[in-house]
């Protein structure tokens, strides 16, 4: 296998919006912090890569999460993110750098961003990893060949893809699939900055209106505790707010609820939804479809009642039921009650 | 205008299982589709025809000999011709190397605005789009929702974010990528359009000894990255599956919930 030795570190991108960073920028550095410490003798760096304007001050922010090194980007151009602009900083960032590899967030900007830099430099691109490794047998022979899982086919199968012969090896990684490290306040690092050179100022794409979608008032991803409705429960949907109510929790959903026209788009959960991660997953009426549980299996605690024994919501789950939520919702709702006062 | 759309053949993944004795993916039956995400590229084009009938649309794949039927649909539906790319050097090829060869093809064939699908439901990657514009040199604009106004050198389209909506308006040429959930359903092949068909051949198939492109840029050869392996889930033994009363159902669940500590006072 070719070697690179001039490539160096773990690279991740720290997207974010008028200086709000993106949690994933900080879930991938953590995991990257895991991966470097598989390969100690490597001496590998965790590196944060900041885009933006006026967002110097964010690199301590980004250190305090794990990183040892901020390289910061601060220009105009970078202000509101451009396809454009930010491939062109980015590819030259990489060339002159060189990561071992990058990382960055499967969200809609990352989608858009990563794999026009990877065509441009013609590196190997993995989308939406579930899972990174770094293969010990080669890190043996000082090549930091990373092992990327990710799921196709809806979800039914399973890859993993090695870059063996370009670099940097990239991949996308949704929100929520790696866990937050605690941050560190008082972690230090390096802080550089990097001054792109634009061959062009003039943009291609003009941003002419900005639309809010009308918001849900809540963030299912930010939930701790999840009452899931699917297409069973949408005779009783009151009664799945009530147990929510009674957890503390936050009511989502299946598309085939959306579909159907009971709940919004910003409550499903899945593989076109939100990729939640709750202390607890209760599941009512929902059949488990692989594109559903694409979004939730990550949850610590999966709880699932469907009157089809066969359901395979049920093989992921860690405790089933077999029942008619119809009937078993308002008893859950007296029961929690009742737990509650005990 | 000429506008190319990029259509994949998937297996309709929702069809797909898993043999729980063996592990393997059962693709036996399972029937091939248009990617979703495709039609609706198409019926975009479709709809700025029927506004400008001078519009040229091609439907573009690359694929196995098999795929010329889904080009042929494609013509059914209101396309002028197809392209197919088809060729055993081109096997293999992970998004990277797809990329050059459409954008070869799209090249030749010439174009005013490529439409790709978001995503392509069996390898769920949404690279193709975005490295196709790259490799063609032009912008993209990803997520498109709404077509909202067509000008001779200019598109100006609704792109669709998580939080917010954006009107872009981009100069041409230039590549879109749309969704499935957008505004455009796919309409109703013409049945005479198929009969049509068979008397006139309106697929082109391209080879590589058309498109002549470097065997190490292509195919297997031309793609950086690599499957190690591939697995099915594994069927987890965690769960535990209760036939009770209903009852003893919610006396349970708030039981468990309770001593996890998810019920506290
Ligand atoms: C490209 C693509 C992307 C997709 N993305 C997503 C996604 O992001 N999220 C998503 O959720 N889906 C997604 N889907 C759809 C997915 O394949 C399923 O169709 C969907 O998840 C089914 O929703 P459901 O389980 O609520 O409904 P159903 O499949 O209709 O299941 C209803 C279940 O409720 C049970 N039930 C009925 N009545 C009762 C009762 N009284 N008490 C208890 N149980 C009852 C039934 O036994 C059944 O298991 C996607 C599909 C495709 C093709
Ligand atoms: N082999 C192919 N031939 C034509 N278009 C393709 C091909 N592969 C991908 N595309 C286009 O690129 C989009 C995204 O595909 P993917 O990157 O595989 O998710 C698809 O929706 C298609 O429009």
């Amino acid at each position: 296998m070719a070697k690179f030795e001039e490539y160096k570190d773990i690279y991740v991108f720290v997207e974010q919006e008028n200086g709000n960073i993106a949690e994933v920028g900080y879930e991938l550095i953590s995991e990257a912090r895991k991966l470097v410490a598989t390969i100690p003798a490597m001496g590998y760096k965790v590196v944060g890569v900041l885009l933006g304007n006026g967002i110097k001050d964010k690199a301590q922010e980004v250190i305090a999460h794990g990183a040892d090194k901020v390289i910061v980007v601060d220009d105009e151009l970078l202000k509101d993110y451009s396809t454009q602009f930010y491939a062109d900083a980015l590819t030259q960032l990489i060339n002159k750098y060189k990561p071992d590899s990058f990382l960055t967030g499967a969200t809609p900007l990352g989608r858009d961003l990563a794999p026009r830099v990877a065509a441009r430099i013609n590196a190997g691109l993995t989308a939406d990893a579930t899972k990174i490794e770094v293969d010990q047998e080669e890190a043996a022979n000082g090549v930091a060949l990373l092992d990327v899982t990710r799921p196709t086919f809806g979800g039914n199968l399973f890859g993993t893809i090695v870059c063996k012969n370009t670099r940097p090896q990239m991949a996308t990684i949704r929100p929520k699939v790696f866990e937050l490290a605690p941050v560190d306040e008082s972690r230090t690092g390096e802080v550089e900055e990097f001054k792109p050179t634009w061959t062009t100022t003039e943009p291609e794409v003009f941003v002419e209106k900005v639309i809010e979608k009308v918001k849900g008032d809540v963030d299912i991803t930010k939930a701790d505790i999840l009452v899931g409705a699917g297409r069973g429960a949408e005779g009783c949907l009151d009664l799945v707010q009530q147990v929510a109510d009674e957890l503390g929790g936050v009511v989502c959903c299946s598309r085939a609820v959306v579909e159907d026209g009971y709940m919004d788009k910003d409550r499903q959960v899945g593989q076109t939804g939100k990729t939640v991660r709750p202390s607890l997953y209760l599941a009512c009426g929902i059949s488990g479809a692989v594109q559903h549980c694409a979004g939730m299996d990550k949850s610590d605690m999966i709880i699932s009642i469907n009157r089809d024994p066969q359901a395979e919501i049920f093989s992921i789950s860690n405790m089933g039921f077999v029942g008619d939520v119809n009937k078993v919702l308002p008893l859950l709702v007296e029961s929690i009650k009742a737990a509650k006062s005990e | 205008m000429k506008i190319i759309v990029l259509e994949k053949q998937v297996p309709d993944s929702t069809e797909i299982s898993v043999d729980k004795k063996t592990g393997t993916l059962i693709r036996e039956g399972v029937p091939s589709i248009t990617n979703p995400d495709d039609m609706a590229g198409l019926e975009a084009a479709l709809q700025i025809k029927d506004k400008n009938p001078d519009t040229e649309i091609t439907v573009m794949t690359m694929g196995i000999p098999k795929a010329k039927g889904m080009l042929e649909e494609g013509i059914a539906r209101g396309a002028d011709k197809g392209v197919l790319i088809t060729d055993r050097a081109f096997a293999g090829a992970d998004t990277c190397a797809t990329s050059r060869t459409l954008a070869d093809a799209i090249n030749k064939v010439g174009y005013d605005i490529v439409f790709a699908g978001r995503q392509a439901i069996d390898g769920d990657t949404a690279q193709v789009g975005p490295q196709t514009a790259e490799r063609l040199g032009v912008p993209q604009v990803t997520y498109v929702d709404e077509i909202l106004d067509v000008k001779e050198d200019q598109i100006t389209v609704k792109k669709s974010l998580e939080d917010v909506e954006q009107v872009v308006t981009v100069k041409l040429p230039c590549l879109l990528t749309f969704l499935s959930d957008s505004v455009y359903k796919p309409r109703y092949m013409n049945c005479n359009d198929i009969v049509d068909l068979q008397k006139e051949d309106k697929v082109q198939v391209l080879t590589n000894g058309d498109l002549n492109m470097d065997p190490s840029l292509i195919g297997l050869a031309g793609s950086p990255t690599s499957v190690k392996r591939t697995f099915t889930k594994d069927v987890s033994d965690k769960t535990e599956t209760f036939t009770l009363s209903e009852q003893e159902t919610a006396d349970m669940i708030a039981k468990t919930l309770k001593e996890k500590q998810i019920i506290t006072k």
